[in-house]
């Protein structure tokens, strides 16, 4: 079992650090400027100057999956951040104290379960124009219930050990056995929830980019370099395998991690 | 996401005659004039095609409340008004048989034509013309319209058909009563069965699917070749251009030139134009575009043959004012010359108005027109060449209207006006100080006065045009905005499918099609 | 049955919360319908007459009170833009959405149940984790690149179907589907992937309890010990995720019918939010989280008929 834990969190983790290492270079450095444009290099096939060809514009592929992948990344990083802090927050309130309170902000989060992330997006869009940090505002919202439901359950069973109930006999206080005892035992189910909440985070913000919603041109985004390729598929096609194979890696990535994050600890 | 093509301010209208030149279509091939044989000669080949459409017919059917451009280029098969523009721009009778205008220019006298008879059978008469008029004078969405129709006096009958009397002359209003289409006074629920006297009539429409014409054989005129026309609906471009290279449709319409040349099904292709000036439009309300020499800058800043290149492989026809190319009689093609490419001259010219850095600014560009969204993207990468930091913000066609368009909320925006009635006021009133379309806050005596004598009728038909022509120039001159282009329209048709004829219109002609 | 009532309660709750919030998201965007109605050249006296028309000049909650109690009463109100009923517009593209729905759905069984058994059987460890890779692979590309990847490789390259030729149900229920494969395919491809790790994971785990030991040392077959007791056992944590899988399906619909171009509710629900007709945009929503949430509540209660351990609420 052992040689097969290694197995996964080796592929998921080398994956995953060439994917993030590709995206971090691409903040710093890029062949080319992503958004730099030639008439005459319309629809390069791959060569060794273009690696993965140019787009309609004769931008340079490459140079705009590596900034797409960091705009990919960073997004998730900013939903998932706030997805994993409110969810907790909500999580930890709900499952430790419950009541009505906890009732109707479980029912509230069913709801923006419920609620399809389009439309939300399209709301917050509508509100305060296109971009990314409206984007990453909108999906951290669809992030909470998922975390939150999460820590609660967590919490809840926590709440109960013997260990709790000891303390809050001896009369110390809710926010200490919140902060001591409970919130550093949720490191367990929270690690591997963060990882596939990137996992989703990715797939997320490139489905609203695919829809027009995300980053904005002329700035590179993975979805949206999708959504544009579209038209071009059979003209250029390593312009729809690069876009799409850059998101389906990453995704690879942090979901073979989960796994073997997941393997490890019941290992 | 979904890409309706919008024409602004959608073409109504008509052209008076005033067109110089219109293009046709690059391959034309004659009009069979008896179509009688077509549809027999070729028992292979049912003569009913399916036709790819953009955008939903998602508002009202009634000829007078359709606001959507997309729809009134299906529509324009089922309506006729008293006359009809021909592809030429020409406006030829069409449920009168004539038409005669007093030396005064207050009488229009339209003879009826024998025999023309709804889709619903009824025959036409005096009296669901006047019912036409009086509807569309009180119910029309388009004010413009509207307000023409405001200047009618009296609709009598007599001289076998219709004698319309106006209060004040007005040389544009032969191509307002062209948009005037003539349904009958019982039509019932026009918004959801429409009822016309044109060459096809409407059979049903599924929301979001499709919409099928067929021909009414009824139709007073030459017989349309083809049986029955299916509009398919393809919301999203790239599904669009999926069906059409796979096969599943016989006629697409306003195509980008990187769509023709990805098209690998064998498909004739033809070139026209969308007869619209794109532009990027700029707020003089607004700092710095207060600044002459700032827009100037930018209008030298601008390579408009290298964008033209980007996004069109040189397709399209530049344009330096407020004026396209179908307007033969005002479009001066030397205005599109006045700004060179000339990045030195457009630092220094910027230094001059004290930008020595440049300057950063916000483009607010509708999302939902392809063509307009990959300009701007060109235009933000070459204003960078000499300092300028345009940010491109997308937004909502609906947002957009309330914001830019009638809250005058912005610093520039890219978009294409065409005009709502072809003549030259449709272009150039608005940029008149008070206009209440003036979006961009226009404000120049100079201009205000030339058109105010270009509107003059006391002028004859020369100097007015002259006058006009002197406005396009001061539009140019003061560098009103970045003038670019009237777009490329591209048709794709199938190999043996002929007769496509462009309009100087947003239309499409279904009546000419055959299959060959 | 007290815990089923309660259930039930959450559950209206849930989807009145939906509703509440739907309408309030309506009443912050802005841009409002008579614009998208009437377009750019209408005077102003037009669109404040149409707005009456529409009831929209009157009051917030007056208006969701009246669309609440019509919604109630199974009236769906009126389109503002095509002005016909809601219920008779949506009846048609509800057809299409489910009928994809569904036909993902057992593609994801038919993948998922015998690719599961046969990847829980697997001993070769390496084979194993060869197999674990390549689902998680499966599961790792988006549907919506997956229906692009079809586009290409199964309707241009090899002419299996013709993209865009989508043929309407009421016209011909088989040609429909047999367009809807290869976009029922996008959708299930990747979940049916997630299915097979579960259930793999889930006849290990079964594999290894007494109960299979006894069986083995009565001398019964690796074979029938698989197929007759462990599937049992091991499909009920399946079958909650299936059942979850089909709310999950539903939403991806609305990315893949914007790829095959499906006249189906994910289409009229982006156009209708982008044209501002809110009654649609409304009846959409509610519908769609319904759906979710009858879903979910379907998979909690097969939670609770597998193991009576897991408590409701």
């Amino acid at each position: 079992m052992g040689k097969r834990t290694n197995l996964f969190l080796l592929l998921g983790g080398g994956l995953t650090a060439l994917m993030v290492g590709l995206a971090l270079l691409g903040t710093f450095w890029t062949p080319y400027s992503p958004t730099a444009m030639g008439a005459g290099e319309k629809f390069a096939p791959p060569s060794l100057a273009h690696l993965l060809g140019t787009d309609n514009f004769g931008r340079d592929v490459f140079s705009r999956v590596l900034q797409g992948m960091g705009a990919s990344l960073l997004i998730a990083a900013c939903v998932v951040a706030i997805g994993c802090l409110a969810g907790t927050l909500v999580g930890c309130l709900c499952g430790y104290f419950g009541g009505p309170a906890d009732y109707l902000l479980t029912r509230l989060c069913d709801a923006v379960t419920a609620f399809p992330s389009v439309l939300l997006a399209l709301v917050i869009v509508s509100l305060a124009g296109r971009g990314t940090a409206q984007i990453v505002v909108a999906l951290g919202i669809l992030f909470i219930p998922s975390f939150a439901r999460l820590v609660r359950g967590e919490t809840a069973r926590h709440r109960q050990a013997n260990y709790i109930q000891s303390a809050r006999l001896m009369g110390v206080s809710h926010g200490r056995i919140l902060t001591a005892h409970i919130l550093p035992n949720l490191w367990g189910v929270l690690g591997p929830g963060v990882v596939i909440g990137f996992n989703n985070a990715v797939l997320s913000e490139a489905s609203m980019s695919f829809l027009g919603l995300g980053v904005q041109p002329p700035f590179p985004s993975l979805g949206s370099m999708l959504s544009d390729s579209q038209t071009y598929l059979q003209r250029a096609p390593w312009y729809a395998l690069s876009a799409g194979m850059a998101i389906a890696l990453l995704i690879l990535g942090f979901s073979l991690l989960a796994e073997g994050l997941q393997r490890r600890r019941r290992a | 996401m979904k890409k309706r093509i919008l024409a602004l301010f959608l073409a109504v209208g008509v052209l008076s005659g005033l067109l110089g030149g219109c293009q046709e279509a690059t391959p034309t091939d004659p009009i069979p004039s008896d179509t009688n044989g077509t549809s027999t000669q070729a028992p292979q080949k049912p003569a009913e095609i399916a036709v790819g459409i953009a955008q939903d017919l998602d508002d009202s059917l009634d000829p007078y409340h359709m606001t959507a451009a997309g729809t009134r280029e299906v529509m324009f098969n089922v309506f006729e008004g008293l006359v009809k523009p021909d592809s030429r721009g020409n406006l030829v009778p069409a449920v009168a048989e004539s038409y005669a205008i007093s030396p005064d220019g207050l009488t229009y006298t339209f003879p009826l034509r024998e025999g023309v008879t709804f889709h619903n059978g009824k025959e036409c008469t005096f009296e669901d013309v006047l019912y036409s008029f009086q509807t569309c004078a009180a119910d029309s969405v388009n004010s413009t319209v509207v307000a023409a129709l405001s200047n009618v006096a009296d609709i009598s009958e007599g001289e076998g058909g219709v004698v319309i009397t106006l209060t004040a002359p007005d040389p544009d209003f032969l191509s307002m009563a062209a948009s005037v289409y003539i349904i009958p006074k019982d039509g019932t629920d026009q918004a959801a069965h429409p009822v016309g006297t044109g060459p096809f009539r409407f059979v049903s429409r599924s929301i979001q699917e499709n919409v099928i014409l067929e021909r009414f054989d009824g139709y007073y005129g030459a017989k349309p070749a083809l049986e029955r026309v299916t509009y398919r609906i393809f919301e999203d471009g790239n599904a669009l251009f999926t069906a059409l290279n796979s096969g599943a449709l016989d006629l697409v319409a306003h195509l980008t030139v990187d769509q023709v040349e990805s098209l690998t099904n064998g498909y004739q292709v033809l070139e026209g134009t969308m007869n619209l000036v794109q532009a990027m439009y700029l707020n003089h309300a607004e700092a710095p575009f207060d600044s002459e020499l700032v827009r100037q800058a930018l209008c030298y800043a601008v390579d408009v043959d290298a964008m033209l290149a980007l996004t069109a492989d040189g397709h399209g026809t530049k344009v330096g004012s407020s004026m396209y190319p179908a307007f033969g009689k005002y479009f001066d093609p030397a205005l599109a010359d006045r700004y060179p490419h000339d990045v030195e001259k457009a630092k220094s010219l910027l230094a001059e108005a004290g930008y020595p850095d440049g300057f950063s600014f916000t483009l607010t560009v509708p999302s939902n027109y392809d063509p307009h969204v990959d300009t701007a993207t060109v235009l933000v990468e070459q204003l960078k060449e000499v300092g300028v930091d345009a940010k491109l913000e997308l937004v909502e066609w609906n947002t957009w209207l309330e914001d830019v368009y009638a809250g005058r909320n912005f610093q520039a925006t890219l978009v294409g006006f065409d005009a709502s009635t072809l003549t030259a006021s449709a272009m150039l009133a608005r940029w008149v100080t008070d206009n209440g379309k003036n979006m961009i806050n226009y404000a120049n005596p100079d201009y205000d006065s030339a058109y105010a004598a270009a509107q003059d009728p006391s002028h004859t038909e020369e100097e007015q045009t002259a006058y006009y022509k002197e406005c396009l120039d001061i539009l140019s001159r003061t560098a009103a905005n970045v003038y670019l282009q009237d777009l490329a329209d591209f048709v794709a048709v199938a190999p043996n499918l002929k007769g496509y004829e462009f309009y100087p219109l947003y239309v499409m002609d279904m009546s000419l099609l055959f299959f060959e | 049955m007290k815990s089923l009532l309660k259930k039930c309660a959450a559950l209206i709750i849930t989807l009145f919360l939906v509703s509440a919030l739907a309408f309030l998201a309506f009443s912050l965007i802005p841009a409002d319908p008579a614009t998208s109605l009437l377009g750019s050249e209408a005077t102003p006296e037009a669109k404040a007459a149409l707005r009456a028309e529409l009831g929209l000049d009157r009051p917030l909650l007056v208006r969701y009170w009246e669309w609440l109690t019509g919604f109630l009463r199974g009236d769906l109100g009126n389109s503002y833009l095509y002005r016909m009923g809601v219920g008779e517009m949506l009846a048609g593209k509800l057809t299409v959405t489910a009928l994809l729905t569904a036909e993902s759905f057992l593609f994801t069984l038919l993948l998922a149940l015998p690719l599961g058994i046969l990847a829980g059987s697997v001993k070769n460890p390496w084979l194993d984790a060869a197999c674990t890779v390549l689902d998680q692979a499966a599961m790792s590309v988006p549907p919506f690149f997956l229906g692009i990847l079809a586009c290409y490789v199964l309707g241009y390259g090899l002419r299996l179907f013709v993209p865009g030729a989508y043929v309407s149900p009421e016209e011909d229920l088989w040609g429909c589907l047999g367009y809807l494969v290869f976009p029922a395919l996008s959708i299930a491809i990747p979940r049916a992937a997630m299915a097979v790790k579960l259930l793999r994971s889930s006849i290990l785990t079964e594999l290894g309890r007494d109960y299979v030991r006894t069986a083995r040392s009565r001398g019964a077959s690796e074979r029938d010990i698989l197929l007759r007791q462990v599937l049992r056992n091991a499909i009920l944590p399946v079958i909650t995720f299936l059942a979850v899988s089909l709310a999950e399906i539903m939403t991806m619909s609305i990315l893949i019918e914007q790829v095959f171009s499906i006249p189906g509710v994910g289409r009229l629900l982006l156009s209708s939010i982008s044209n501002r007709d809110y009654p649609v945009v409304l009846a959409i929503v509610t519908l769609l989280s319904a759906w979710i949430v009858a879903v979910n509540f379907l998979a909690d209660l097969l939670t609770r008929l597998a193991d009576p351990r897991v408590r409701l609420g």
